[in-house]
């Protein structure tokens, strides 16, 4: 079914106590979309997402995961909703005291029945999909910030999630490592037929990736554009977004 | 035309549910087919191994897929072709990647077909005896390590003096603040029991030879010469000792440290120097603390079962014990603060750079600063011995 909507946000408001962060979010993911979120530094981007995998209740609105009211139910009820999600952390957030197999195969062993040499070979395969598998008994001290991230995107596809959280996926990662991890992000979604939402300021990597978009601005504290980051970038006409997408200064001479 | 046909598993069910994932290569030997069918999902468990010489008889071919009955997959069916490609490229079969669904062919060409062996940790056993030294020199050391460390601590205290330190004063404020005032309480209920107890089993002993009032030296000794020192450091090595570990093993993992090195600044006075410091100025004060409460609960308890008046115990503790075996029970605090804070901030500084490693740096220093503090008590109770304290 095309154009089916995955995630949906209605009026959300985030705020820290009495600090609002930002307000009036909406938007709608549609199925199989790359979905980015924008703005400049502070502007709440990692707070959006984090109320979206359900570590921060938003102060007003409604999000729905699929048809399902996300905040209305239970903590049990979100955590169900959260084995759709698959969470690729800023800088992996690998467990430090298990190997790298033993990352992936911890999601497994709690919330499946499967055998110890079954639970081996996904945990080969996720790693195989990165071009990980080298590293599936070394501890994640013992490999690099990019390996990492990509031992972190394959716990993310433990549970095969049919949607992927990013936040900052290319961040400390050279040209080339980063290109290739947006080559595996566009395949994974073709081939998972996963729905992936980015945080991100990369520019080049989200022109070559997303699909839609929303962009948060920090001052107002609202959305002020929506759309895919190539619309944005050669049709919006809001000068802040313009000097984003241009990396241009804006009027004030702040980047 | 000779066809030959070879099913994989599970085989129980061929007909009736045919959901279950199967496979069969059909074919001649020049053009196999691999036909699948059922629903592939990985939760399941039930996905089967292609076998490593499943493809024995088609040699020198090119396989072909037939997916039109796969009524549902994930990455189980992936799992399932990944061994597939695999064997097909030891046994030089290529496979006709063009005749599978384009998600499946997307995510089979991430996968490599001949992967690297992982990496293993190589365990090379010692031998018994070179065990031992090893860790003998481990141990020296590390105490010449500590030592040295110790001696760029007080390097640093004496240029604090000079007025040429780059110790901050709002550090060691805060870390005595931590050290004194916040560890009273503490403190003082573990001394108060411990005299409490001393009177008790004193009491219940000398009672017997109408000795009672004996009970306040017994309390007053010990508390002076031992007990209020030693405890106080225990309970510092757990409560201030850990924490320092576990505060610099965790600046360790966010390259504070490496910050401070790059800057010139170093950690022997910036960091080290106000946690010894501390340490070395609350230590003699709790220790005193603890002598008088340790002596409040042993007087508790013996104004309360033994027919002793207050004044009478008072008497008895102010004489028990000389001003030599004050100064004893002082230096020793001195030099258990000192051993506790240069000790835990050394763990701290060789602590790795993970969460577990701070768990495992703040046990270490914990350990480290008890087992060190009793044995260094030990060791004053010989020269005590010999000087005739």
């Amino acid at each position: 079914m095309p154009d089916q909507t995955v995630l949906s946000l209605r009026d959300i408001t985030l705020s820290f106590g009495p600090k609002v962060i930002q307000k009036n979010i909406s938007l709608d993911v549609h199925k199989g979309s790359i979905f980015a979120v924008m703005g400049g530094s502070g502007c709440g981007k990692s707070t959006l997402l984090k109320s979206m995998i359900g570590l921060l209740r938003p102060s007003a609105g409604e999000y729905h995961v699929g048809d399902e009211n996300y905040w209305a139910g239970n903590e049990a009820h979100r955590t169900d909703l959260n084995h759709r999600f698959g969470v690729l952390f800023q800088s992996g957030a690998l467990w430090s005291s298990m190997t790298i197999g033993e990352n992936i195969a911890l999601p497994l062993q709690m919330f499946t029945d499967l055998k110890p040499d079954v639970i081996r070979r996904l945990v080969e395969l996720k790693l195989g999909f990165v071009g990980m598998l080298q590293a599936i008994d070394l501890y994640p001290s013992e490999i690099s910030g990019g390996m990492r991230k990509r031992a972190g995107l394959a716990r993310a596809l433990a549970l095969d999630p049919d949607i992927l959280f990013f936040d900052e996926p290319s961040a400390g990662l050279d040209p080339i490592t980063s290109a290739r991890l947006d080559d595996l992000i566009l395949n994974l979604r073709d081939g998972l037929g996963a729905t992936i939402i980015i945080v991100s300021h990369e520019l080049s990597s989200l022109f070559h990736i997303a699909d839609d978009g929303i962009f948060l601005d920090a001052k107002t504290k609202t959305p002020i554009a929506r759309g895919s980051p190539r619309d944005l970038r050669d049709h919006c006409t809001d000068p802040q977004v313009h000097a984003f997408m241009h990396r241009e200064r804006d009027e004030e001479g702040n980047t | 035309m000779t066809d030959r046909t070879e099913t994989g598993s599970p085989p129980a069910t061929q007909s009736g549910n045919d959901r279950t994932p199967q496979w069969h290569l059909q074919g001649e030997q020049n053009a196999p087919v691999m036909v699948l069918s059922g629903t592939w999902q990985a939760r399941t468990g039930n996905i089967p191994v292609f076998p490593k010489d499943g493809l024995k008889k088609a040699s020198g071919a090119h396989l072909s897929f037939q997916t039109s009955d796969v009524q549902g997959w994930d990455t189980g069916l992936i799992a399932f072709l990944w061994d597939l490609k695999r064997v097909a490229h030891d046994a030089g079969i290529s496979l006709d990647m063009q005749t599978l669904p384009g998600p499946m062919r997307q995510l089979l060409e991430l996968l490599p077909e001949a992967p690297d062996e992982p990496v293993h940790h190589k365990k090379v056993r010692q031998p018994f005896l070179e065990t031992i030294g090893t860790h003998t020199i481990a141990a020296v050391t590390e105490v010449g390590v500590v030592s040295e460390l110790g001696a760029l601590t007080v390097k640093g205290a004496v240029q604090t003096v000079l007025g040429r330190s780059r110790m901050r004063l709002i550090d060691l404020l805060t870390n005595t603040a931590d050290a004194g005032p916040y560890a009273l309480l503490i403190v003082g209920v573990v001394n108060f029991l411990i005299g409490a107890i001393l009177a008790f089993v004193g009491a219940v002993e000398l009672q017997k030879f109408a000795a009672g009032i004996y009970v306040a030296s017994l309390v007053g000794i010990a508390m002076v010469r031992e007990m209020a020192a030693v405890m106080t450091a225990i309970i510092m090595a757990g409560r201030t000792g850990g924490a320092y570990a576990a505060r610099i093993s965790t600046m360790q993992g966010n390259e504070e440290i490496d910050a401070l090195n790059v800057f010139g600044i170093p950690t022997s006075t910036y960091l080290i120097l106000p946690t010894v410091l501390s340490l070395i100025i609350t230590m003699p004060f709790l220790y005193l603390y603890g002598c008088l409460i340790g002596m409040l609960g042993g007087f508790v308890v013996a104004i309360s079962m033994l027919d002793i008046t207050p004044a009478g115990y008072f008497h008895q503790t102010v004489t028990a014990f000389g001003i030599g075996q004050f100064i004893f029970g002082f230096t020793k605090s001195l030099v258990f603060g000192a051993f506790i804070g240069l000790t835990s901030c050394r763990i701290g500084l060789k602590a790795g750079r993970s969460a577990a490693d701070v768990g495992i740096a703040a046990t270490r220093a914990v350990v480290v600063g008890i087992v060190g503090v009793i044995a260094i008590d030990a060791i004053f109770a010989v020269i005590a011995d010999v000087l005739g304290i």
